[in-house]
């Protein structure tokens, strides 16, 4: 207590004040330049969001129009589904593979590399070859009537979100991997030798203490995952264009046909709702790692 | 009990291959499928591109790893004599190098300065700054136009070039790197009578050696295959990376798309086999977002 109280009155020597100065040299490059690129973008957002065409201050109209607007409601939910479903898959298939690779099989560092290789694939060539995989005559549809089975337009049907959650996991996968298993090696070793000489079984081992210890890695994956599931936008674009089958039209493609008629306003508005959206989120996996961890420290 | 441990094993061993056999299957097949002439090209893969050449067409896809005959068809026709993917190319090139050099270098500065002080203005300002790095891009990527237009850099390289240089994702990474770095070190330094910048550049920046590697391998391979920021703040075709053009080649070039892919792989592919370690290292040092 004592101590605390000392280092709060240091704080105001000049000191201090003159460390204060220098980290503000040292930090004031980066801080002009998120201020410009990042968080400038953003007030204007918050600036269009708020006004009409003529600049005019209409307060939450934007938001009322947007909500009321069906092509939105569309688009917010099919982004919402894609993300609830694609998300935890990445989560829990990233886990999977990490426990995999963790226990010792050969060649293990090879499989490593083979799953991070997506990262490094155009995006131009990835949808080059899930057009050749799922197209109506590509060659899953191939196999399909080979067995007998009727073809199925992957890409043009209900069925076209599973292909773009396909496309999300292997292209992400490899990377969540890689943080589990980073998050597996800061897992002390003596806690699982006292669990084995306890006598406890490979599920309680895991639900009791790995995903304890892994509570952080999960929260970070959670919410690279979800940032990523909005980036798959990209493919989903270059694969079926400005307007898709309709289960797939998600937000992004929403607000890209925005910015092409210019409506700056419905625009804006969304981007703010997916701004608070996502701030809420995280939030909540904050509060839900924070109780998931309680008693583990770091 | 000891076979059953050894039966476990090879369904692991076998999973994961299976699973690695699907992930390197389009990274292969972009990389084979580059050697096939556009013939051969046009005959397995016509029926999913309507509209490729003449010549046999066949009714399915045929997938196929190994070219019948190899080919350099592709790959003459594409870098000779069209030198416009080479145009594009080096267009890319023009644009990573800066970012990559320019964002690690305003993110070792800044990290220095969030890593050396704390305080509640500077936790403050760090913790906007992952709130501002797990944004998604749509949020402010049409306003980032706008500003561009207002600082009239919109259409020039450098309406790229700047905002990657200020992305804070490195700051947020190299900070906790940083953080690492045993205190004493730069108590020893400062009674020593240091400066702080001599801190930073003889102390800090050794230190983290491995770390400014790492991200500027993660950075890299992020700009390297960007699609929509060039789009909509680099308009202009002649002034687009590759990564943007190569999206554009028509259905009636698939091969040719299969080369320049291969060829834009390149440098990703063997940063990737030289650095993997680093960039392993990079990914895994992210961790928990509060660290």
């Amino acid at each position: 207590m004592k101590e605390n109280t000392e280092k709060r009155r240091r704080h105001r020597s000049p000191e201090q004040r003159r460390d204060f100065l220098r980290s503000l040299c040292f930090l004031s490059p980066s801080v002009l330049g998120v201020s410009v690129f990042f968080v400038l973008p953003f007030a204007v957002v918050v600036y269009y969001s708020l006004t009409d065409l003529g600049g005019q201050f209409v307060f939450l109209d934007n938001f009322k129009n947007l909500f009321r607007n069906q092509v939105f409601r569309l688009a917010a939910m099919n982004t919402l589904r894609f993300s609830a479903a694609a998300v935890p898959l990445a989560v829990i298939l990233a886990i999977v593979l990490a426990l995999l690779l963790e226990a010792r099989i050969p060649m293990k560092s090879y499989f490593r590399t083979f799953f991070l290789s997506p990262m490094m694939v155009p995006v131009a060539s990835v949808v080059l070859i899930w057009q050749v995989l799922f197209s109506y005559n590509g060659t899953l549809n191939v196999l399909l009537t080979h067995y007998g089975a009727d073809k199925i337009d992957w890409l043009q049907s209900e069925y076209a979100p599973i292909v773009v959650v396909l496309l999300f996991l292997w292209k992400n996968l490899g990377y969540n991997m890689i943080l589990f298993m980073a998050g597996i090696a800061n897992i002390p070793k003596e806690l699982l030798e006292v669990a084995d000489v306890a006598g406890a079984g490979e599920l309680y081992k895991f639900f009791h203490i790995k995903l304890r210890y892994l509570s952080p890695t999960v929260l970070f994956v959670t919410i690279l995952s979800l940032i990523n599931s909005f980036k798959v936008f990209r493919e989903v674009y270059l694969l079926t264009g400005n307007y898709p089958y309709t289960s797939l039209y998600t937000l992004q493609h929403f607000m890209n046909n925005m910015f092409g008629s210019m409506d700056y306003q419905k625009l804006s508005a969304a981007a703010v709702i997916m701004a608070i959206a996502m701030v809420i989120l995280i939030a909540a996996l904050f509060a839900a790692e924070d109780w998931f961890g309680r008693d583990v420290e770091g | 009990m000891r076979k059953k441990r050894y039966f476990g094993r090879t369904l692991d061993f076998l999973l994961c291959a299976v699973f690695a056999l699907a992930f390197l299957m389009p990274t292969v097949l972009t990389i084979t499928n580059s050697f096939m002439s556009e013939a051969e090209i046009n005959a397995n893969y016509g029926a999913v591109f309507a509209g490729g050449g003449g010549g046999y067409v066949s009714k399915n896809v045929n997938l196929k790893f190994i070219p019948d005959k190899v080919s350099f068809s592709q790959y003459i026709g594409g870098l000779i004599k069209s030198p416009e993917y080479l145009v594009k190319f080096w267009n890319s090139v023009l644009l990573v190098v800066p970012i990559v050099a320019a964002q690690v270098c305003v993110a070792a500065v800044a990290a220095y300065g969030f890593t050396r002080w704390r305080g509640r203005v500077r936790s403050f300002i760090f913790f906007f700054y992952v709130i501002l790095m797990l944004m998604p891009y749509q949020v402010t990527l049409v306003p980032n136009y706008l500003v561009s237009e207002w600082l009239h850099i919109l259409n020039t390289s450098w309406a790229i070039i700047l905002p990657g240089a200020f992305a804070p994702f490195s700051v947020f990474l190299l900070t906790k790197f940083m953080r690492r770095i045993p205190y004493a070190l730069i108590e020893a330094a400062k009674v020593d009578g240091a400066t702080e910048w001599q801190i930073f550049t003889r102390i800090c920046l050794p230190q983290c050696r491995s770390a400014l590697y790492s991200i500027a391998i993660l950075v890299f391979i992020d700009y390297w295959n960007m699609v929509e920021q060039p789009l909509i703040l680099l308009p202009s075709a002649d002034k687009q990376p590759l990564s943007v053009f190569l999206s554009n080649i028509n259905a009636g070039e698939i091969g040719l798309a299969f080369a320049m892919a291969t060829v834009y792989m390149l440098p990703s592919l063997l940063i990737f086999l030289h650095g993997e370690e680093y960039l392993v290292e990079g990914i895994a040092h992210q961790g928990s977002v509060k660290g």
